[in-house]
C-alpha cells in the first residue's frame, strides 16, 4: 500500500524536483490526494445547495422516534407535514423515508376527508 | 369474513344529546341486525372543522369501532347518507393495520430481549477486563 502510493508520486515529482526533496514531497502528496478523493465523495450532497452551506443530514422523524402508527386521527402529528397552504410537504424537504411518507400521505388525505385537516389554506 | 372497521362521523353542532344518543343506538341496532358487532363508541366532542361543511364551521365527532363483513358497512353508510344530522363520515378498515402494528411490536420486543442479553454479558466482561488492565500496567511501569 505504502509502496504503491509512493511509486507514482516519485515518478511525477522526479522531473520538477531534486531527488533530495523527493521523500518529503512524497510524504505530503498522498495525504493531499487522499483528502481530495474524500472530498469528492461527500461532494455529492452539497452539489445541490452549493458548497458554502453546511446542511445537516435530515432523518426520518418516524424512524428515529419509532412512531409505527401513522393515523388520520392524529392531526397534530400530521399537521407538522402540511404546509401553510395545506399541501403535503415533499419528503426531500422533511427527510421522511419513502415508506413512511407513503403512509403519511394517505393519513393526511383521510384526515382531510373528515375535516380534521384543510384541503387548502389554514384550518379556520 | 369478519373485518374490523373504524367509522368516524360528524353530526351538526346544534344537535341535542338525546337525539345523538338515539342516533347512536339506532346505528348500533343496524350493525347487530346485520350480524356485526360494535366494539366501542367514542364521543370525541365538539370540534372546529378545518373547512365549512354544509355551512357549519364546527361539528360533533363520533368514533365507532365495528366488527363485521363489508355488507354491514354498506348498510351503515347508506343510513348515514340518509340521516340529515350527519354532515360527514369516513370508514376505514383497520384490521390489517392492527396486524401490522402487532407484528412490529413483537419484532421490537424480540429485539429488545436479544440486545438485553449481550449487554449483561458485556457488563460481566468489562470488570474482568478492567481488573486485568491494572495488572498489565504494573509491569509496564516497573520496566
Amino acid at each position: 500500500m505504502a509502496d504503491e502510493t509512493k511509486a507514482p508520486v516519485a515518478t511525477t515529482e522526479r522531473p520538477s524536483r531534486p531527488s533530495g526533496d523527493g521523500p518529503r514531497s512524497g510524504g505530503d502528496r498522498p495525504r493531499f490526494g487522499g483528502g481530495g478523493g474524500g472530498r469528492s465523495g461527500p461532494g455529492g450532497p452539497p452539489r445541490e445547495g452549493g458548497r458554502k452551506f453546511f446542511r445537516r443530514k435530515k432523518v426520518c422523524k418516524f424512524c428515529t422516534e419509532k412512531i409505527a402508527d401513522i393515523n388520520y386521527k392524529d392531526y397534530r402529528l400530521l399537521g407538522q407535514f402540511v404546509a401553510e397552504s395545506g399541501k403535503i410537504v415533499p419528503r426531500r424537504l422533511t427527510g421522511v423515508c419513502s415508506p413512511h411518507q407513503h403512509r403519511l400521505a394517505s393519513a393526511i388525505k383521510q384526515a382531510r376527508n373528515i375535516a380534521l385537516l384543510p384541503f387548502a389554506g389554514r384550518a379556520s | 369474513m369478519n373485518r374490523t372497521y373504524e367509522l368516524m362521523f360528524i353530526v351538526r353542532p346544534d344537535m341535542a344529546d338525546e337525539d345523538l344518543d338515539k342516533l347512536v343506538s339506532n346505528l348500533e341496532t343496524t350493525v347487530t341486525s346485520a350480524a356485526g358487532s360494535v366494539k366501542s363508541v367514542d364521543r370525541m366532542g365538539k370540534r372546529r372543522l378545518a373547512y365549512t361543511v354544509r355551512k357549519f364551521r364546527e361539528g360533533i365527532y363520533i368514533l365507532m369501532t365495528i366488527e363485521g363483513a363489508g355488507t354491514v358497512i354498506h348498510e351503515l353508510e347508506r343510513r348515514l347518507r340518509v340521516t340529515e344530522q350527519v354532515i360527514k363520515f369516513l370508514t376505514v378498515r383497520i384490521d390489517e393495520e392492527q396486524k401490522r402494528l402487532e407484528k412490529i411490536k413483537k419484532l421490537r420486543d424480540a429485539k429488545k430481549k436479544v440486545s438485553a442479553q449481550p449487554a449483561v454479558v458485556a457488563a460481566e466482561e468489562a470488570p474482568a477486563a478492567s481488573a486485568e488492565a491494572p495488572a498489565a500496567d504494573v509491569p509496564a511501569a516497573t520496566v
